[in-house]
Parts: C-alpha cells; structure tokens; sequence
C-alpha cells in the first residue's frame, strides 16, 4: 500500500463524512418538520462519530452512537412525537436581534478561525506515527489513575440527574 | 486502523443495496390500484377516530431519560472491564464507589415510583 | 487495501443470511406445527422444502399499501432502516478461525475492529429507530402504540445487555471478539466461567429481538400488528426479514460470547490438515448457531407472553441488579 494511495482514499473519506455531517447540521436548522429535524440531526451524529473513527478515537466513535443515537436522539423523538401539536404546527421563528446575533457569530467564527490558524495540525507522517493499536485500554488506565476524580464525581453529575428524574415522575404522579 | 473499517462501510453500503433493490423489485412486480376504502387508516374495520397523533404517557420519556443516565454508566465500565486484571483491587473498590453511588440513585427512583407501570 | 476480499465476504454472509432466514421461517412453522400437534406447510415441494420460494413470491406480487394519513417518505425509510441494521451487525462476529485458500490466509469476520462488541451494541441501539419510525409515521394507534412500547423495551433491555457482556470482558481483557474466542480455548466457554452473564445476556437477546416471551410491539391481542400494522407486501417482508436476520445475529453473538466461538474441543490434536480444521471449526460455528436458534424457536412455542408491566418490571427491577450483581461477583472470583 502506498502512502499517496492511502492518502488519497483518506481524504476522500473524511470530505464525505464532513459534508454529511454538515449537510444534515443545515437540514436540522432549516427543516420546517420537526420530524425531519430530529432524523437529520441522527446522520449528524453518524458523520461525527465517522470523523472521529478517523481521529483513530474508536472508543469515542462508539460512545457518540452509543449516547447519542441510541439515547438522547430516541428522547428527543419520544419528545416530539408524544407531543401533539408539535408535528402539524410550522415551525416558525421571526428574526430577532439582528445586530447582536451576527456579532456573535461574527467573534466565534474569528475565533475558530484563530484556532485553526494557531492550532499546530498533524502533518501526514504523523499521522501514521506512533498511534495506540487500541484506545479502550488506555482510556481505562486514566480513567483510574490520572482521571480518578473526576469519573467519581460523573458518577454525582449522574446521580443528581436521577433525581431530577424522579422528580418529573413524581410530579406525574400528583396529578 | 481507519483501513480497519472500510469493510464496514462497504457491509452498510452493500445492506442498502439489498434493501434498496427489494424495494424496488416489489414496487415493479407488484400490483399498484390504491382507492380511498384501501389507504384509509386501519382500525379493527370501524371508522378511524381522530388521528393518532395523541398526547402519551410520559413513562416512556421517563424510559428513555433513566436509559440515557445508565447507559453512560455501563459505557465507563467497558474501559474499567478491559483493564480489570491490571487494575487490581484497587481498580475494583473505585468502580465499587462508582457503582454504589449510582445505586443510591436506583433506589430513590424506585422509591419514588418512577419505574412503575400500571 | 484489498476491496475484493471484504466484498466476497460481505456477499457470502449475504446470501447465508438470507437462506438461513428463508430455511428458518420454515423451521419455525414446522416446529410450532408439531408442538401444537398439526403437520404444518407440507405442499410446496418436497416435504414444503420449497415454501419460502412461494412465500417470497407473495410478497414481492402484494400491493404496496400506503395510508394517506402516513408520512410517505419515513413510511419507506423505516423498514429500510431495520433492514439494513439487522444485515450489517454480522459484521464484526467471527465465524471460524483464519483458513488458507488461494494461496493466501483469510480471516474469517468481515471487519477486524479495536471495539468489536461496542460495535454491536451501537448497531442494536439503532433498530429502535425502523421501529419507532414505523409506528410513528403509519399515523394509526395500533402502530404507535407498538413502536413507542418497542422502543421502551428495547432500550430498557439494551442496558441489561451491556452489563452482562462487562463479565465476559473482565475475564477476557479485551473488545475483540476474535480475541474473545480464542481465550475459550480448551472448552473454557464463558457459559458456565459466569453463568449470571450468560442467562442475563440470553434473557436480553430475547428482549431486543423482540420475540415471545417480549413480543409485545406486535401482541396481536391487543395492537393488532403493532408497528408494522400498515405494512404490506416486501416492506412488511422487510421487516419480518430484518427480525429474522436479527434473530440469527442475536444466536451468533450468544455463541461467541459464551459457546466458545467457532472453537472445538480438540480437533487441532488429532493430525488433521488445516483445510479440514477450518472447515470443521465453521461448521462447529454453524451448528452452535443452529442450536441456539431452535431454542429461540421451541422457547416461543411454549411460553406465554408477558403482560407489559411485568415485562419493565423485569427489565428493570431484576435483570438491571442481577447484572449488576454478577459485574461484583465477577470482580470478587477474579481477584481472589
């Protein structure tokens, strides 16, 4: 296999994926049908989980699907379609605050703009330097040693979410 | 490693092939005479009432939040898993907290007759 | 990288798959016939050898039914949806050792990937789409109903499913699920080294395929065909393909994990040539599977349904700690 060859195929790979990935992005900001938002907003998911496969992240691949397809896009259609006027009402917003939304947009796309610019890119020889044959395994280690901290205490985020759960239960409940 | 998942590509891309193409074939061979009785929705041969578009029960959102907080958990334990043997039992008393912390979680919900369907 | 030979693969497991859906769906009529003590298909062919030929004609010659009510576009996209999820989860499960033909040794999975058995769980994790999508854009209550029940099952059963395979990583060290089984070499299947998981992780495939004793996304009693009520011709075939197909990978995955894989007790000792092995270890592959896959079948034909609220309680208040349970229990025999 030639390093060009491989190459060429990579790229070729990775602008398919970006522009799905940002197609659909559009598709879920400018579709009219929430239904079709919430769908697009799943091929989105897929091509940033695809990116990363990429970034050689397999286990963070997995994960975004994992989470993000299989659990918060599920929620996000048990929400839209257990809501009953959500799907025949147009989604209409007025433009409002013009000037301080295009400032706005206007300081973050300068600063991705200086990220991208400062930020020092693997180069092609680095990219097939030296990379772990499996993430997973590391991940693990820091996890408990280096990340000891901070993974007990997402086991508190997560707690205080359950019980903000059953709070939305329990309101149910009263009725 | 990226070369490691081009089969899967190909495996999805040849999948929708499949159903593509059996779609297709059933829209040709099939006959195509739809009237207003046949498209009208089902409903056990009576008149449908209303849509279906109703208002439902949030159990199932329920459902689908605890999902979403449990999910990430078993998600922090694959890596753990993997490593299990060189963490050791230090390894084994923080996933142990981890779980335990969780659990007091499990247990106000199910107090709290969040899981409950009836 | 070499296109031509994930390609071959891809279309071998294809046409395996679809053979063995057909073959089954005739199994299934013929079991279910003998238990409830009737003869089942028996005209078309020899012995109705030829019956899914027949069946598959139907459907592919029925009209394509869609209601004026349904969204048209998610209506078509949600049996492709099941369908394809259903055809590529295969992918990543090895189905015998590597074999040498062509001069060349070929390693016997389709995709060799670091994450293995999180590739499968994602996939599963996508079925709930074609169903919940089905049921929703039928816009008929039966169908809504059955979706919106499905989904909340299967996500419910896809947490007990995760939990139980962490004791066969704990064990095994590793994603891979070539890895997986070469480390149940010498009949040290998981099976019986953590048996919670394995009943666990069984009680759950059933679950997320969606078959008796949890089938109630089409408990035809009370929601007629649940969500694909207002499905017809190929795209219901669509449908019932994707279960099948689901069904055979649910068996695959039960054998890797816990019957040792393509694994056979044996057979590299006693001088044979490695063609032979191999083929010998596919075919061990190919029985477990078929084995599984009757149980699937008998256990249908002889346990009642689930009422739904039993069926979350279960999920929730007991497979959810007892795979819990085992992850603890696990740890403990590991260390001591």
């Amino acid at each position: 296999m030639t390093l060009l060859a491989s190459l060429e195929l990579f790229d070729i790979i990775f602008y398919f994926f970006a522009f799905v990935t940002i197609v659909s992005a559009a598709v879920v900001v400018f579709s009219r049908n929430i239904v079709h938002s919430a769908f697009s907003l799943m091929f989105t998911f897929f091509g940033v989980a695809a990116l990363y496969v990429m970034l050689n992240a397999d286990f963070i691949a997995v994960t975004q699907v994992l989470v993000y397809v299989g659990g918060i896009l599920v929620l996000l259609l048990f929400g839209v379609m257990l809501t009953t006027k959500v799907i025949s009402v147009e989604m209409k917003t007025g433009t409002l605050q013009t000037l301080p939304a295009s400032i706005l947009v206007a300081v973050l796309a300068g600063t991705l703009c200086g990220i991208f610019w400062i930020t020092d890119w693997l180069t092609p020889v680095a990219r097939n330097a030296e990379l772990p044959a499996t993430t997973s395994s590391g991940i693990g280690r820091a996890l408990m040693t280096t990340y000891l901290l901070p993974f007990e205490v997402a086991s508190v985020v997560l707690l205080v979410a359950m019980l903000g759960a059953a709070m939305i239960a329990r309101r149910e409940r009263k009725r | 490693m990226m070369a490691s998942y081009i089969p899967l590509i190909l495996m999805l891309a040849a999948g929708m092939f499949l159903a593509i193409v059996l779609l297709k074939l059933h829209q040709w061979l099939g006959p195509h005479r739809p009237n207003d009785e046949k498209t009208s929705t089902y409903e056990s041969g009576m008149e449908p009432i209303r849509s279906a578009r109703e208002r439902f029960s949030v159990k199932y959102y329920m459902v689908a939040v605890l999902f979403i907080l449990f999910d990430i958990e078993v998600i922090f334990l694959y890596p753990w898993a993997v490593n299990f043997r060189a963490l050791g039992l230090f390894g084994y008393v923080e996933m142990v907290i981890f779980i335990t912390i969780l659990f007091i979680g499990y247990f106000y919900i199910l107090r709290k007759g969040a899981l409950k369907w009836d | 990288m070499d296109i031509i030979e994930p390609l071959v693969k891809i279309v071998f497991i294809f046409l395996i798959t679809l053979t063995t859906v057909a073959y089954l769906v005739l199994v299934e009529r013929r079991v279910s016939a003998f238990i409830q003590n009737r003869i089942g298909p028996n005209r078309v062919g020899p012995a109705g050898l030829l019956q899914p030929v027949a069946d598959i004609v139907k459907l592919f010659l029925k009209e394509d039914i869609v209601p004026k009510a349904a969204n048209k576009f998610v209506h078509s996209l949600a049996p492709l949806i099941s369908l394809v999820v259903a055809m590529t989860t295969f992918a990543v499960i090895p189905f015998g050792n590597s074999i040498h033909l062509f001069g060349r040794d070929i390693k016997l999975m389709i995709a060799d990937v670091n994450v293995g058995i999180l590739y499968i769980l994602a996939l599963s994790s996508l079925g709930v789409y074609g169903i919940t999508l089905s049921g929703w854009s039928s816009n008929n209550k039966y169908s809504l109903l059955g979706g919106l029940r499905s989904s909340a099952q299967m996500i419910s059963y896809e947490l007990s499913m995760g939990l139980s395979i962490i004791g066969v990583l704990m064990i095994a060290g590793t994603l891979r699920l070539d890895k997986i089984v070469e480390s149940q070499a010498q009949g040290m299947w998981y099976f019986w080294r953590t048996p919670i998981s394995f009943i666990t992780f069984v009680i759950a495939s059933f679950a997320e395929t969606n078959r008796l004793p949890f089938d109630l996304p089409e408990a035809e009693p009370e929601l007629v065909g649940g969500y694909h009520t207002e499905y017809s011709g190929m795209k219901f075939g669509l449908f019932f393909l994707a279960e099948y197909a689901n069904m055979i990978t649910a068996s695959a995955i039960i054998v890797t994990l816990y019957l040792g894989g393509w694994q056979l007790p044996f057979v590299g000792h006693i001088g044979l040539p490695d063609l032979a092995v191999s083929l010998l270890q596919i075919a061990a592959f190919g029985v477990k599977v078929g084995l599984v896959l009757l149980f699937f079948i008998v256990i249908r034909w002889t346990i009642p349904r689930f009422r739904y609220d039993q069926l979350m309680n279960i999920g929730w208040k007991v497979m959810l700690p007892l795979a819990l349970a085992n992850i603890l229990i696990t740890g403990v025999a590991l260390l001591w």
